[in-house]
């Protein structure tokens, strides 16, 4: 629980979190009561509700439905791409522009290091409060965004560095000058890219893949998913709102769209999922962090022998041949 | 390729095709309200005649007025599983599928085809709007990837002409999946150096636009055209301000240097062939209705040997 404060000094509850609020509440009352008044023992009962809150989360989270986890997905104290970048990679040097019109905040991208391992990083960054989301567009990138994607993903397979992407978006920014300066074509010209690059391309959704903006980075070789993020072709909001015309019935979208990542392993749309520390990445966000950078090491380690040729024919046979298994009834 | 099989019987089958028999026998333009008799809107191409709006055309209608003579051969799309998530919204999906089936006569999104315009070979593909808002789920995808295979095979250019209002909800992740799966087959084209050409229709938006039908060689939209990522209502609820008259319009997106041409329908059939024949090194096509070919359709010139042959024919040889 140590961690926890650490990272997230002000805990964010979601709804369906409130019977642990009201426990981890009285924990931390009886806490500070004991350090207002020396000589005051709460430590047993303390560590009795502490007990309590440890369950209801494990029970909690046993079996998130989908529309739980798209919350957790979005939960604002879950680690960001700037974490990550700042958690499990050195030399970090993030590079800018799309060499057209502008820099995209809602993407980072650059070279760093893995483990040593010479890499192009790429992810959509959402913002860690009101400054950096307004800054950062809440991770909906603009046509700018997937183009500057393209051109750091043309620069490593120049370079033979292998490609590192952090997913983590609502889509792509539904915006008049992101359509005038065509959205639509950089989004397709970015699936281009990661279906030609020589290189190896792996991919982590790490909170929200949403529709064609996740898409756009994660055309990869390997694509993993942390055990509560959500990936899916419209978020359970419009799907509710088109479907059942009705903008609340978010739950049911939720489920409909088989959007969590244990249905997307099952109809190997995902090759790995990345358990996530009890309670979501949130409430141990170094240890989610360190589990994102050894699958990514993992998957690097797996394909660094493969030949260029080798690595865009399997690529492409792996999209090909999606959707030949489905959903057992 | 058989005269029987890929002339008459599309004559005959269009003749029993349930679509085919309009339900008014007047169409009311949405956009002029003039009234338009279907026989005089029909050879119009469905386009007003009064103000040349472009109303949807249904792809079956489209191949009639685009291969010579109207003749074409279906080409097969595999059936995807069907209902992969078992999916249900209101209704499930099997039924919504079924729906469409009897409402259109066509068994999905799109219809792949390949024939000859102006003796030029070509295999084309042409989304559905009528069906399922022409929504890309895998039955789309397989169809696109069919049409890049027997374009590669027979050395063909495709022409694909895109309608959607985007991806098929109800197949989820696996409708997201067409954007990658449609984009390898159009890599398959770029590598065999055959062209690609794009022609977008009222409405073209969402994942389609954002993949397959904005990575021609060439990009012509019809008139009027709306071709989006986000829909305009999306981005007014987003940003909250009027959106400036005609955005998003194929003439905006021309202004904005998305599009190379926006050209009417029915100009287009003579616009490509003049395009493919110089993308391939062909010498221009004879203009005008052709006769039905004698002995067969004439086997597709090599794009390489007709350069060739230019090239000879350049040097005084
Ligand atoms: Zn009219």
């Amino acid at each position: 629980m140590a961690a926890r404060k650490e990272f997230l000094p002000m805990t964010h509850y979601l709804d369906f979190e409130k019977p642990l609020a009201e426990i981890e509440g009285k924990a931390e009352e009886l806490r500070a009561l004991a350090r207002q008044n020396e000589g005051m023992d709460v430590e047993k009962e303390a560590r009795g509700l502490d007990k309590k809150a440890h369950d209801i989360l494990r029970d909690l989270y046993k079996n998130l439905d989908p529309w739980r986890k798209a919350q957790v997905a979005r939960h604002p104290g879950r680690p960001h791409c700037r974490d990550y970048i700042a958690e499990l990679f050195t030399e970090w040097t993030p590079l800018a522009g799309d060499r057209a019109f502008a820099e995209d905040d809602a993407v980072m991208g650059g070279l760093a290091r893995l483990d040593g391992r010479p890499v192009v990083v790429i992810g959509h960054e959402k913002g860690h409060d009101t400054a950096t989301r307004i800054a950062r567009n809440f991770g909906m990138a603009r046509p700018e965004g997937y183009r500057k994607a393209v051109r750091l993903m043309s620069l490593a397979s120049r370079f033979r560095l292998p490609v590192v992407t952090l997913v983590d978006t609502p889509g792509a920014y539904p915006g008049k000058g992101a359509e005038e300066r065509g959205q639509s074509e950089a989004i397709a010209r970015a699936t281009q890219k990661c279906l030609q690059i020589g290189v190896p391309l792996v991919s982590v959704v790490i909170g929200e893949g949403g529709s064609g903006g996740a898409v756009a980075f994660a055309t990869a070789d390997r694509v993993a998913m942390l055990e509560h993020s959500i990936y899916s072709v419209i978020s359970p909001e419009g799907c509710a709102s088109i479907l059942w015309k009705d903008a609340e019935r978010t739950r049911d979208a939720a489920q409909a769209l088989r959007l969590t990542a244990q249905d997307l392993l099952k109809l190997k749309v995902i090759d790995r999922i990345i358990d996530e520390p009890l309670g979501g990445a949130h409430r141990d966000p170094r240890a989610a962090m360190r589990a994102v950078g050894s699958a990514v090491g993992d998957a690097l380690a797996e394909l660094e022998a493969e030949k260029p040729g080798a690595l865009v024919r399997k690529r492409r046979e792996k999209f090909l041949r999606m959707g030949e298994t489905a959903l057992p009834a | 390729m058989n005269w029987i099989t890929n002339y008459v019987r599309p004559r005959i089958n269009s003749l029993f095709t349930r679509r085919e028999v309009p339900e008014n026998l007047w169409t009311k333009c949405d956009e002029c309200g003039t009234m338009l008799f279907h026989r005089e809107l029909r050879e119009n191409l469905n386009v007003c005649t009064s103000c040349d709006h472009h109303m949807q055309i249904s792809p079956r209608l489209r191949f009639e007025a685009l291969f010579d003579n109207g003749a074409y051969a279906e080409i097969d799309v595999p059936a995807p599983v069907q209902d992969p998530l078992h999916f249900r919204d209101q209704k499930p999906y099997p039924q919504r599928l079924r729906t469409a089936q009897k409402a259109t006569g066509e068994k999905e999104a799109m219809l792949v085809a390949e024939g000859e315009i102006g003796r030029t070979p070509v295999v084309a593909a042409a989304q559905d709007f009528s069906f399922m808002a022409g929504s890309m789920g895998m039955y789309v995808g397989n169809a696109i990837i069919a049409a890049a295979e027997r374009a590669v095979a027979s050395r063909r250019p495709l022409i694909l002409f895109s309608a959607a209002g985007g991806a098929r909800m109800q197949e989820g992740i696996l409708s997201l999946m067409q954007m990658p799966r449609t984009t390898v087959a159009i890599e398959m084209l770029r590598e065999a150096r055959l062209p690609y050409i794009v022609v977008l229709t009222h409405p073209t938006t969402g994942g389609v636009t954002a993949s397959y039908a904005m990575l021609g060689d060439i990009q012509i939209a019809e008139p009027g055209a709306l071709i989006c990522f986000a829909g305009p209502r999306v981005i007014e609820q987003t940003i909250r301000e009027k959106l400036p008259e005609g955005f998003q319009r194929a003439e905006y997106l021309l202004e904005h240097g998305m599009l190379d041409r926006v050209t009417d329908r029915r100009r287009m059939r003579d616009e490509l062939i003049v395009i493919l024949r110089i993308l391939q090194h062909m010498p221009p096509a004879v203009k005008g209705e052709l006769p039905p070919p004698a002995e067969g359709p004439e086997a597709a010139p090599q794009p390489d040997a007709a350069a060739k042959k230019v090239a000879a024919q350049e040097s005084g040889a």
